[in-house]
């Protein structure tokens, strides 16, 4: 007879990739469903619209690579970068730019560069950022004003025109700018209370903001909870915006408070959806401290002195790139040895 | 009862499905003996053991038929009375398949003992002379790598052995080999552990049982009443039975990478060792058997069988009653770090602990292999806290050096690694790969730096004896000199007492001629002048025009000569120069030349300045002769 010849170990447990992939999908739902609740039916078409142009352009790049296509279409992780498009996406943006953003994502940053695994960046955030810096219109006056179900909102027949149409006219009586927009040009000029009375921010912090990012935290903790993440990226970038709020914006009529940035904007999103994307995050739990708490400096300061309201996506880019450094530099100590071989073969320190 | 012992945990670990009940419900049966059993002359690690007997012998059951003679080892002894059959290569239990040089006996079922020395109290004797019978009882590690147990047992005078640990563990899945032993011969696990404590005298004894084990933790419990053995019942982790980690669990220490437990006062041993020290002991029986567990889905009558060393797996699996249509893997081990068999044909060794027929569901091949995500998992698991992906990434780019640098060498290869890897990659697989190139390189490097050496030693040697050689030239010419000194003082000497013959004496001889010959001419036209004082000049051009003549291109050639000598031995001295620097072959003979042409140049230039001076010498009688006119 003959056996089957195999080097150990001979037991396996994995919870495959795709499955992995699948549990983020899942988790981010609570998070759409939310969206849906206060700012209309545009998340979920972005959500739809996005996954499939991912896997169709996934699909299309594996065949011109001669890679096995259903073979990695299954592994979800094109799906994943689609959704988190589709999430963060202002909720009327027109199709083109969903389009290129997506595109961008599968095509250049990740397949390009190798496919799955080999992404120095982070996809989605290649994608988000570029639509960010090449259609700025787009990407700033297309933010649904919230609580529209319950008010004059557009049906899902009219959301879909709107993004179909890709006009801007088509959408401007549902659309109002983001928190953090609002904040941040208008605190120049008036103080906190007078910023603070525009309906953006509603009664809470920033009108169904709140609930989106508290909806996206209960998703990010049942990934740490299913260990399909570890909890140091999160609470890192969390805590380290946290920090710089506190030591530098402490005064409401300067600075946006520290309830704003961590509840409105893409905060809880970034910290556990995006930022914890493995591929291009840094591995030890030391790096993924050092890299989660960068990403939140650099929020904070995107976010206060830079041009951009919101800064999730520059930053954990920004971070992708320190990434190999902070490899090099983090190694845990092994067992057995005194203290971590850092830096490089040799003693390279430089 | 027991004061709750204080436990450290360590790092990663996995909860893998244990599958242990499959073998526990009955008790440890005898396998029986065997049509004929093959007995490998290295289960050990050290030198193979060498055979003292010979074909056609017969043997009784403990007769010793392999010993070592020098180097590490132990003896193999037959399990049973009977006849040696042959001595040559079979298949032995190994990855790689390999055959290995075997004694097969066919017993004769009788099962006849040779003489046995039991001791009753081994107090009384030396431990050196209990360490011996630990060595020829033929005992090595029964857990794993089979290391000689008497070794082990006599740590070096520096390492002292403060804290004693059995290894009841067993955290391997499957494997209840020694669950199995301590529940049912708990009194000579204790009794083994008394011995080789009195051995080492350490401070502490503690025997470690993962939480799953109840039944053995409450057997050993009873045997260790009224001694100073401690039981700590672990939690249940995969791989809390790896040396390291239990260390860790029990001591809060950590092995040095590299060293050994005894680097840190620590020392384990297995629980089957103990009881093949007890039994070596107090029964003088040596190493024949030891408890397998043969379990898998395949096996009918899934449990632990007490086996004689030497028996063939195939007659194993069939006392087990193995189902062949369903067996699709045979794995000698555990599930985590055995590896499977091509053949059944291979004998069980002393250090044999499991046999796995897993059918294809139980066992199922891994999916293909995917990407790495670098999602980490596998260094959330590793319990010796290292990157297994970064140490993945540097195996696939052959990047060995950066994969050492990150302690590649630390690696366990416990499995816990590719066990929760999402992408299926065989991560284990890699870093053997990896390490088997390091060890390939770092054996060429030796081999290169070997002939380096020899390249360099002989170049220094050449060097020393050219050296030598100069000098013993240089001697030479230096005697040489002194002897020409001396000579030329000799001549000088005797020229003194107006016998000249040397060079200089003739040159001045010759000159003293010339001017002996110029005077007179002088004279001579001394005298016509006085005849024709009016033209003085043109006269002595006409009527002496040999002279001067003969006169100037004498100094004029010796000036020429002399700048010949002098040009030639400056290139000389160059080409000598330039073949110091190049070290070349010539260099003697060179020197040779220069320190002649050296001569030449002198001789040239004392010629030059004797014939100076001669003309100097004939103008000043010319002026006289012209001043006396």
């Amino acid at each position: 007879m003959a056996f089957v010849q195999q080097s150990s170990p001979h037991a396996h447990n994995a919870r495959p990739t795709s499955k992995v992939m699948l549990w983020v999908i899942l988790a981010s739902l609570p998070g759409l469903l939310v969206q849906t609740l206060f700012f209309g039916w545009g998340n979920l078409i972005n959500v739809v619209w996005c996954i499939a142009i991912a896997l169709a352009s996934e699909a299309a790049i594996l065949k011109l690579r001669s890679k096995p296509v259903a073979f990695f279409l299954r592994d979800n992780t094109a799906a994943v970068t689609g959704l988190l498009l589709g999430l963060s996406l202002p909720q009327f943006a027109p199709w083109w730019v969903s389009a290129v953003a997506v595109i961008s994502a599968i095509v250049i940053a990740k397949q390009l560069y190798g496919g799955l695994g080999s992404n120095p960046f982070n996809p989605a955030m290649v994608g988000y950022a570029l639509v960010l810096i090449s259609f700025p219109v787009a990407m700033t006056t297309n933010w649904a004003e919230p609580a529209l179900l319950w008010g004059k909102a557009p049906g899902f027949a009219d959301t879909l025109a709107a993004i179909a149409s890709g006009q801007q006219t088509a959408v401007d009586g549902w659309t109002m700018a983001t928190p953090l927009d609002e904040y941040k040009h208008k605190i120049a000029n008036h103080t906190a209370v007078e910023v603070l009375a525009h309906p953006t921010f509603g009664d809470g912090v920033a009108k169904g903001w709140e609930w989106v990012n508290a909806a996206f935290l209960a998703g990010g903790l049942l990934l740490i909870g299913l260990r399909i993440i570890t909890w140091h990226i999160p609470v890192a970038f969390l805590a380290a915006l946290a920090a710089m709020s506190l030591a530098f914006g402490s005064n409401a009529d300067q600075y946006a408070p520290l309830s704003l940035h961590l509840l409105a904007g893409a905060t809880m999103l970034g910290a556990f959806f995006i930022a914890t994307d493995p591929v291009s995050a840094a591995t030890s739990h030391q790096g993924k401290l050092i890299y989660g708490a960068g990403i939140g400096i650099l929020v904070y300061l995107i976010r206060s002195w830079g041009n951009y309201p919101d800064a999730v996506a520059f930053s954990v880019l920004l971070m992708n790139f320190a990434v190999p450094f902070i490899d090099y530099y983090t190694p845990p100590r092994t067992y057995g040895h005194h203290k971590a071989r850092r830096g490089l073969p040799g003693g390279g320190r430089s | 009862m027991h004061s709750p012992i204080k436990l450290w945990d360590f790092s990663g670990g996995i909860h893998p499905a244990e599958n242990k009940q499959l073998s526990t419900s009955r008790p440890i049966q005898a396998a029986g003996i065997p049509g004929q059993l093959v007995l490998p002359l290295q289960q050990h690690i050290g030198e193979p053991a060498e055979p003292i007997v010979a074909v056609g012998d017969c043997v009784l059951k403990g007769q010793k038929i392999a010993d070592v003679s020098h180097g590490m080892g132990v003896p193999v002894h037959a399990p049973t009375s009977g006849v040696i059959e042959s001595i040559g290569d079979y298949p032995v239990p190994h990855p790689s398949g390999m055959a290995d040089k075997c004694i097969v006996m066919k017993p004769d079922g009788k099962d006849q003992w040779c003489d046995r020395y039991p001791i009753s109290d081994y107090r009384k004797l030396d431990r050196d002379e209990v360490l011996d019978i630990i060595h020829s009882a033929g005992i090595s590690g029964m857990g794993g790598a089979g290391f000689p147990t008497y070794i082990k047992l006599k740590p070096r005078r520096d390492r002292k052995v403060d804290t004693l640990i059995l290894n009841g563990a067993e955290c391997e899945p499957y494997i209840t080999a020694d669950d199995m032993t301590m529940r049912e011969r708990a009194d000579e696990v204790v009794a083994g552990l008394k011995v080789m404590a009195w051995i080492l005298r350490p401070e502490r004894c503690v025997i470690g049982i993962e939480d799953n084990k109840p039944e053995a933790a409450a057997a050993l419990r009873e045997a260790i009443q009224g001694t100073q053995i401690e039981i700590a019942v672990i939690p249940t982790k995969y791989p809390s039975g790896g040396e390291k980690q239990l260390i860790r669990i029990l001591t809060g220490m950590e092995v040095p990478s590299g060293g050994i437990p005894a680097d840190i006062g620590v020392m384990c041993q297995n629980i089957g060792t103990a009881v093949a020290v007890a039994r070596a002991v107090f029964e003088g029986s040596p190493l024949i058997s030891r408890v397998v567990t043969v379990t898998g889905e395949a096996v009918k009558n899934p449990g632990n069988f007490d086996v004689l060393v030497g028996t063939p797996v195939d007659y194993l699996l069939e006392q087990a009653g193995l189902q062949a249509d369903r067996a699709s893997r045979l794995v000698l081990g555990g599930p985590m770090m055995g590896y499977t068999l091509t053949t059944t044909a291979v004998p069980v060794i002393k250090t044999t602990n499991c046999i796995i027929a897993a059918s294809a569901s139980e066992l199922p091949a891994p999916p293909p292999e995917q990407p790495c995500i670098r999602c980490g998992q596998c260094a959330e698991v590793c319990p010796m806290e290292l990157l297994p992906q970064q140490l993945f990434w540097h195996a696939k780019a052959t990047e060995f050096e950066k994969a050492e640098h990150l302690n590649l060498f630390d690696c366990i290869e416990c499995g816990a690694c590719s066990y929760v890897c999402p992408s299926s990659i065989p991560l284990v697989q890699y870093y053997r790969y990896a390490k088997g190139e390091i060890r390939v390189q770092r054996a060429e490097q030796l081999k290169a730096d070997r002939a380096r050496e020899r390249f360099e030693a002989r170049q220094q040697r050449l060097e020393r004896e050219q050296q030598e050689k100069e000098l013993r030239r240089k001697e030479r010419a230096r005697a040489a000199a002194e002897a020409q000194a001396k000579k030329k003082a000799e001549a000088e000497k005797i020229a003194a007492n107006g016998d000249a013959v040397d060079e200089r004496a003739a040159r001045s001889a010759l000159v003293e001629q010339a001017l002996a010959r110029k005077k007179a001419s002088t004279a001579t036209s001394a005298t016509t002048s006085n005849n024709a004082s009016q033209t003085p000049d043109p006269q002595s051009q006409t009527v002496a025009p040999g002279r001067p003549a003969r006169e100037e291109p004498d100094i004029e050639t010796l000036e020429k000569q002399f700048a010949q000598a002098q040009s030639k031995l400056e290139t000389m001295q160059t080409m000598l120069e330039d073949a110091k620097a190049q070290q070349a072959d010539n260099v003697d003979k060179l020197e040779r030349a220069v320190a002649k042409n050296h001569d030449r140049v002198k001789r040239a230039e004392a010629a030059l300045a004797d014939a100076r001076k001669l003309q100097e010498d004939q103008r000043e009688t010319q002026s006289e002769t012209q001043s006396i006119k």
